[in-house]
C-alpha cells in the first residue's frame, strides 16, 4: 500500500504556482506586443520595442508556463505511476528554485537583447548552459524513480514522458552549439543552408517533444482519472506512441518549404507531416471512445470537456499542420498571420486546456480539499474557448487575405498591390485579435483566482486540522 | 496490462534505448547526414565574409529580434521574385551563422534590400518608419544611433568567426555607432547575387506619350501613390529630402517617356524599381501628377 505521506507535493505545487507567474507575464506581454501590430506608438523605447517582447512572449509562455507547469505536472504523475515519492526530493526542490532564478535571468537576457535569433532557441549560452543542467536534474528525479518504480508496467504516460526527456536533450544540445564569442554573444556552429535544417529539425520538434507529447503523458493520465473511465484501446497507444515518436523527428523542413534548402530534404519533411496524421488522430480516436463510454460525463464531470475539447483541437491541429506543409498551400499562408493562427489553436486550446484541466484535477488531491469553484472553472472554459476561437479564426482570415494580396498581379503581369497595401489591410483582424486576446487573459485569470482560493482553501483545512 | 508482464514497457532501460534509437533515426537521415555533404555548404564565389563593421550591424539586427517581422529568403516564386528581386541562392549564406531567414513577413522580405536604397534612406527610416509609410507599423529604432559600437567586442566576434579585418577597419569601429553598423549590415544583404528586377521597362514596351495625360483622377491617382510610396525621398510637397525636387525636375519639362522609365526601372543604388508593384496605369498617373507640378 503506497503511503500518501511520503509524496513530495510542495516541489509540485511550487512549479505550478512559479508556471502560473510566468504565463500571466507572458499573457500580459502577448497583449502589449498584439496592440504594437496595429499601433507602433506602442513601442516604448529599446526595452519595449516588438522585436524583443515578441521574443520575450514566446519565451516566456513555453518555458516559464508550459515547461514550468510540465515540470509540476510530470513530478506529480510519476510519483502516482511509479508508486513512490522522488527518490531525490532535495533535488527535485533545486530544481524548483534552479527553475525560477534561470526564468528570471533568461527574462532579463531577453530584455538587454542577447538573442540568438534562432526561433524558440532564442536564449545565449550561458542560459542554454542553465537549461541543460535544469534538465539533467529533472531526468535524473523522473528516471531515478522509473527505475526504481514500485509498479512492475510502465503506464502510457511514462513512454511519453521517457520520451520527452531524452528527445528534448538531443534536440536542445545539438541545436544550440555556438562558438562563444564572448559571455553575451554566441555564434551558430552551423552556417546558412546547414543552420536552417538543424534549427527547423529542433523548432518543430520542441513543437512535438514540449507541446504534443507531454501534454498527451497529461491526457492519458488525467482523462482516465478525471472520468473513471479506462483509455479505450492499449493497442492503439501503442501504435500512436511509437509512430508519433518516430515521424516526428523527420518533418523540421516543412518549415523551409521554397527556401534554399535541398529539395529532396523539403520532400521528405512533408511526406513524413502527412504520415503524422495518423499516430495524431491514434489520440484523438483513443480520447473518444474512451469517453464514448459515457458522454454524459461531458455534463456531468466538469474536467472531461477540457480534455475532450483539448484533444479535439490537437485533432485539428494536427490536420491544419500537415496541410500548411503541402507546397500549394504553403505557397499561401506561409509567412502570414495564418501561421499564428495556427500555433494559438495548439497552445491556447489544446496545450493551456490540458495542463489547467489537469492542475485543476492535482490541486484538491495534493491540498486535501475540493476545487474552489466549478462554476468558476466552468466559465474560464467557456470564456478561453470563445478567445481562442475568435483569436484564430481571425488570424486565419487575415493570413489569407495576406497572402492571395501578396500574390495578385495585373494583365501586365506587375503586382497588383504594394506591401503597404497589404500591411494596413491586416490592422482590423490584428484589432479583433488584440480582443480576442483580452478574453482569452480574462478566462485565464478566472482560472488563476481559483487555482489560489482551492489552495487557500485547502491550507485553511489544514490549519483547522491541526 | 497484467498479460504484458515482460514486455517492453516494464523494462525501462531497455525502453528508453529503443526510444532513443527511434528518434534518432530521422533525426540522422534528415538533419546529422545532410551535415556532412557538400550540397549543405555551398557557396558564391563572389560572397566575402562579413567586414567588422556589417558583422556589428548583424549583431544589432539578432538583438533587436529583427528576425521576428522580416524573412530573408525569396521563394522560387513569381510573385516573391516580382516583389522582392531574384530568388535566393543556397550558396548566398555561408557567412551566416546563424541563418535569417525567419519565418513571418509582418514586414517585407530583405533578401535583397542591399543595394536598394541610399544609405541616407535607412538612416532616415530606422529614425522614423512612419516619414516614408505614414501607415507603417515598424518601431522607431531612435536609440541606435547614439551608441557607439564596443570595438573591441566586435573584434572578438570577428576572432570567433574567423573572418579577417584590418587596423583600418577596427579603427573605423570606434567612431561608429550601432546605427551606422545595421545600415552597413542592411547594404551587404544578399549582394553577392547580381541585382535583377523581374520587370524591366524599355521605351518600345510602354506608349509614346501619356495616355492619361491632364486627367484629373490619373493626378490624383498618382499624388496618391507619390504620398505612399515617393513623398519619404522626395518631399511631401516634392521639394526633395533624399532624392531630388520632384518640383525642379518637373520645370525641366522632361519627356513623359523618360519619367515613366525612372519610375519603372529606378536608378541604382539610389532608388528602388517599381515596375514590378505598379502597373502600368498607375506609373502614368505618377507621370501625370509630377507635370502637373509644373
Amino acid at each position: 500500500m503506497n503511503n500518501e505521506f511520503h509524496y513530495d507535493y510542495k516541489t509540485v505545487q511550487g512549479f505550478v504556482l512559479s508556471a502560473i507567474f510566468w504565463g500571466v507575464i507572458g499573457l500580459v506581454i502577448g497583449l502589449l506586443i498584439s496592440a504594437q501590430l496595429w499601433d507602433a506608438n506602442l513601442n516604448f523605447g529599446e526595452y519595449f520595442s516588438y522585436g524583443r517582447l515578441r521574443t520575450l512572449h514566446t519565451n516566456v509562455l513555453a518555458y516559464g508556463l508550459g515547461i514550468g507547469a510540465e515540470f509540476g505536472i510530470f513530478y506529480y504523475i510519476v510519483m502516482r505511476l511509479t508508486k513512490r515519492p522522488l527518490v531525490l526530493p532535495k533535488l527535485a526542490r533545486f530544481h524548483l528554485w534552479l527553475f525560477n532564478v534561470g526564468m528570471v535571468l533568461a527574462t532579463l537576457s531577453l530584455f538587454i537583447g542577447m538573442n540568438q535569433s534562432l526561433e524558440y532557441a532564442e536564449f545565449e549560452w550561458p542560459i542554454d548552459v542553465a537549461i541543460v543542467i535544469l534538465w539533467v536534474i529533472f531526468a535524473i528525479n523522473v528516471l531515478g524513480n522509473v527505475f526504481t518504480r514500485k509498479e512492475k508496467n510502465m503506464y502510457v504516460s511514462l513512454w511519453y514522458v521517457i520520451a520527452t526527456i531524452i528527445t528534448v536533450a538531443i534536440l536542445y544540445i545539438v541545436n544550440n552549439l555556438a562558438i562563444p564569442a564572448s559571455l553575451t554573444k554566441s555564434y551558430h556552429i552551423f552556417a546558412g543552408v546547414n543552420s536552417a535544417n538543424v534549427e527547423w529539425w529542433y523548432g518543430h520538434n520542441a513543437v512535438g517533444f514540449l507541446f504534443t507529447t507531454p501534454i498527451l503523458a497529461m491526457f492519458y493520465y488525467f482523462l482516465p482519472k478525471s472520468t473513471g473511465l479506462p483509455i479505450y484501446s492499449h493497442r492503439l497507444s501503442i501504435i500512436s506512441f511509437w509512430s508519433l515518436i518516430f515521424a516526428y523527428l523527420w518533418t523540421g523542413a516543412h518549415h523551409l518549404v521554397y527556401t534554399p534548402l535541398p529539395d529532396w530534404i523539403q520532400t521528405l519533411g512533408i511526406a513524413f507531416t502527412l504520415f503524422l496524421i495518423a499516430p495524431s488522430w491514434g489520440s484523438v480516436v483513443n480520447g473518444y471512445f474512451t469517453v464514448d463510454k459515457d458522454w454524459s460525463k461531458m455534463r456531468n464531470n466538469y474536467l472531461t470537456k477540457f480534455f475532450i475539447v483539448g484533444i479535439t483541437f490537437y485533432g485539428l491541429q494536427t490536420i491544419q499542420g500537415p496541410s500548411q506543409g503541402i507546397r500549394v498551400i504553403s505557397s499561401l499562408i506561409h509567412y502570414t498571420d495564418w501561421v499564428p493562427g495556427h500555433v494559438h489553436m495548439g497552445t491556447m486550446g489544446w496545450v493551456t486546456m490540458v495542463i489547467c484541466a489537469s492542475v485543476y484535477y492535482m490541486l484538491p488531491a495534493m491540498y486535501k480539499t475540493e476545487i474552489y469553484s466549478e462554476k468558476l472553472a466552468n466559465i474560464h472554459f467557456w470564456i478561453v474557448l470563445v478567445g481562442q476561437l475568435m483569436f484564430s479564426i481571425t488570424m486565419w482570415i487575415t493570413g489569407i487575405q495576406q497572402g492571395a494580396m501578396w500574390k495578385m498581379t495585373n494583365s501586365d503581369g506587375s503586382l497588383q498591390y504594394t506591401f503597404m497595401e497589404t500591411l494596413v489591410r491586416n490592422y482590423p483582424y490584428w484589432q479583433m485579435r488584440t480582443v480576442a486576446g483580452v478574453i482569452f487573459v480574462v478566462g485565464m485569470l478566472f482560472f488563476v483566482y481559483n487555482v489560489l482560493m482551492t489552495i487557500k482553501k485547502g491550507n485553511d483545512l489544514a490549519k483547522q486540522a491541526a | 496490462m497484467s498479460n504484458h508482464e515482460n514486455s517492453l514497457y516494464s523494462k525501462a532501460v531497455l525502453f528508453a534505448v529503443v526510444a532513443a534509437v527511434t528518434v534518432l533515426i530521422g533525426t540522422i537521415v534528415t538533419v546529422f547526414v545532410p551535415m556532412f555533404t557538400a550540397g549543405m555548404h555551398p557557396k558564391n564565389d563572389n560572397l566575402q565574409p562579413f567586414t567588422a563593421l556589417q558583422l556589428a550591424g548583424r549583431d544589432v539586427y539578432q538583438a533587436e529580434g529583427c528576425v521576428n517581422c522580416h524573412t530573408q529568403t525569396v521563394r522560387p516564386l513569381k510573385a516573391d521574385v516580382l516583389r522582392y528581386g531574384e530568388y535566393s541562392k543556397a550558396g548566398e549564406f555561408a557567412y551566416d551563422r546563424p541563418f535569417l531567414w525567419g519565418s513571418k513577413r509582418t514586414g517585407p522580405d530583405l533578401a535583397r534590400i542591399g543595394g536598394k536604397y541610399p544609405d541616407e534612406w535607412h538612416i532616415q527610416h530606422f529614425e522614423n518608419p512612419q516619414a516614408f509609410f505614414p501607415m507603417s507599423n515598424m518601431p522607431k529604432y531612435t536609440w541606435l544611433k547614439n551608441k557607439p559600437l564596443n570595438a573591441s567586442e566586435t573584434l572578438a566576434h570577428m576572432k570567433a568567426l574567423g573572418f579577417p579585418y584590418t587596423d583600418e577597419d577596427a579603427k573605423a569601429l570606434e567612431s561608429s555607432t550601432q546605427l551606422d553598423a545595421l545600415v552597413a549590415y542592411m547594404q551587404v544583404i544578399g549582394t553577392s547575387v547580381a541585382r535583377k528586377e523581374a520587370i524591366v521597362v524599355d521605351p518600345s514596351m510602354i506608349e509614346s506619350a501619356n495616355p492619361f495625360a491632364g486627367k484629373p483622377e490619373s493626378i490624383a491617382a498618382g499624388q496618391a501613390i507619390y504620398k505612399a510610396e515617393c513623398a519619404g525621398c522626395h518631399g511631401q510637397n516634392a521639394e526633395g529630402n533624399i532624392g531630388a525636387s520632384i518640383s525642379d525636375y518637373a520645370q525641366g519639362e522632361p519627356a513623359d517617356t523618360d519619367t515613366y522609365i525612372t519610375v519603372a526601372n529606378g536608378l541604382e543604388g539610389a532608388m528602388p524599381a517599381f515596375a514590378g508593384q505598379l502597373s502600368k496605369e498607375k506609373i502614368w498617373s505618377v507621370v501625370s501628377y509630377i507635370n502637373s507640378l509644373k
